[in-house]
């Protein structure tokens, strides 16, 4: 099976074809860099997003946060739940942890807050 | 007060500039920024996809814009949040207000100009409708959820497929919105390939291109929209008009350039750009005064923006410490195919990138620059779009007995 794919990793977006057999990618073509490869190989298989948000601060400020590596695809709206569940206390710097372990990953601020 | 250099903006533009006019010697500087903190638009910017370019790694709106940040605490440069600028004359005399200082005059030495630019408002669409609560512009909706915490709506429509508003559709979904559809007006979509992606397709999110939006209903609050698919003149037709209920339309229908304070000072703008006419060194028609990043044209990727500012920032510092080169005046035109470029005129003997868009998609072209009927530069594409800048590269030795260098898009 071929299957046509856009790249997400830079903002070139490459039309990516990866060939699968048997449920594991063989071929990738389209790509202009090596990440596209491992991209198309993921997206496949196990496709992995960065999730990007807020979190309200005990004294209701917005601090934007990040996943510090890509987690499931299928878990976004799970970790979402975890996230807005949380509600640290000011003041935060970038790259704090604000949670440990969202599915793998961790939950990093983004933006410094006093 | 007098400065050697004053920007206007803190935001990418214009700490990028500062940096480089930092780096290239000049200390008596000054930033300006109207808002609370510096980092301009890409505080709210929260997602992912910034700085690759840059800094070879994918950071947030905030992470990219504390890079630089921290870079001006670092040099000490100073800045003045809270400050808006009134007037710039076109002998450099800025007026500013804040509430500390009143109304209050600096004479700057060199100005550059860095205050981005603004989203195109539904004024400008002429949709049908009255004028009901839950309209928004897709920055607005992005300055909402992501910095002020509400969200504008719970079912969403948005109209026109820039990268803000597939940024926001993505946004909305994962708070908890329902977004109905994306429409835009064009064949293609403005935005990039990535976010049709990673913000539509991941959540099975329509994208329904040549479609636009003829009617707003509801009185109090929008209540739905009808939309309807656009013949190739771009006019609705009637008979495909269907009706989507919704509470909130997102518009991401374009950026221009904040050009006001540019044409106080009688500084020549570009009618495509709708930014100033610069040359190489992003000097505009007023001499010593520069412009960088979405107030001279609206860039896709900061990245672009932070390397023509740090151009401008160098550049004012070459001017404030009068390293005068060998002037020449080199024009440079372009065929409607290509809409414009960036500079729009070389007076250095010197190698330049000239940035430039193009009118429509095109397939297996040539851009190929003329000095009269003469091919001096020819670069192959496989694909150009109008959402897409592109940049190819002018060696000096092309500059040589040459008036006007004009940029055509030809097929193969």
């Amino acid at each position: 099976m071929i299957r046509e794919l856009t790249c997400i990793v830079c903002p070139i977006g490459c039309s990516l074809k990866a060939e699968i057999i048997d449920g594991a990618v063989t071929k990738v073509e389209g790509n202009t860099c090596p990440r596209g490869k491992v991209y198309a190989e993921n997206e496949c298989t196990h496709p992995m997003r960065t999730l990007t948000t807020t979190v309200k601060c005990v004294d209701g400020s917005i601090v934007p946060v990040k996943t510090n590596s890509p987690i499931p695809k299928e878990k976004v709206f799970e970790a979402m739940k975890m996230i807005n569940k949380t509600n640290p206390t000011l003041p935060i710097s970038v790259g704090d942890v604000i949670i440990e372990d969202v599915f793998g990953s961790c939950v990093v601020a983004t933006q410094n807050k006093k | 007060m007098k400065k050697e250099l004053v920007i206007i903006g803190g935001g990418p533009a214009g700490m990028s500039a500062a940096i480089a006019a930092y780096e290239s010697g000049v200390r008596d500087i000054l930033i300006l920024e109207r808002d609370d903190s510096l980092g301009g638009i890409l505080k709210q910017c929260i997602h992912n996809g910034f700085g690759l370019h840059r800094f070879g790694e994918e950071l947030t709106g905030p992470e990219y814009a504390w890079a630089y940040e921290k870079q001006v605490h670092e040099k000490g440069i100073p800045y003045k949040l809270n400050t808006m600028v009134l007037d710039i004359s076109s002998d450099k005399v800025i007026t500013a207000t804040n509430a500390e200082e009143g109304i209050f005059t600096i004479q700057a030495e060199a100005i550059i100009l860095a205050m981005g630019c603004r989203e195109r408002a539904k004024g400008a669409l002429n949709i049908a409708g009255s004028r009901p609560a839950g309209i928004f512009s897709a920055g607005t909706a992005q300055r909402l959820v992501n910095l002020e915490g509400y969200m504008p709506g719970k079912n969403v429509v948005i109209l026109g497929s820039g990268d803000i508003g597939l940024i926001m559709a993505r946004r909305m979904t994962m708070e908890g919105a329902k977004v109905k559809a994306v429409c835009e007006l064009m064949p293609y979509s403005g935005g990039l390939a990535r976010n049709i992606e990673q913000c539509l397709n991941d959540f099975d999110i329509p994208l329904k291109l040549s479609t636009t939006v003829t009617k707003i209903h509801g009185k109090e609050r929008v209540e739905g929209v009808s939309i309807a698919r656009v013949d190739e003149n771009r006019r609705p037709i009637q008979e495909t008009e269907e009706y989507i209920p919704c509470d909130t339309l997102l518009l991401s229908v374009g950026l221009i350039p904040e050009n006001e304070l540019s044409k106080s000072a009688e500084i020549e703008l570009d009618r495509v750009t709708n930014g100033a006419i610069v040359d190489q060194d992003r000097q505009t028609s007023v001499e010593g005064i520069f412009a960088c990043g979405n107030v001279l044209h609206v860039h896709d990727l900061v990245d672009y923006v932070s390397e023509e500012a740090a151009i401008a920032g160098k550049s004012a510092a070459d001017y404030i410490q009068n390293q005068a080169a060998e002037k020449i005046c080199v024009k440079l035109t372009v065929d409607g195919k290509i809409r414009y470029t960036v500079p729009q005129r070389i007076t250095k003997k010197q190698d330049a990138t000239v940035y430039f868009r193009v009118a429509d998609v095109f397939r297996n072209v040539k851009i190929n620059v003329y000095c009269g009927e003469k091919l001096v530069l020819s670069k192959k594409k496989a694909k150009v779009a109008p959402g897409e800048m592109e940049s190819i590269l002018l060696k000096k030795d092309m500059l040589d007995a040459c008036s006007e260098l004009s940029f055509r898009l030809e097929e193969e």
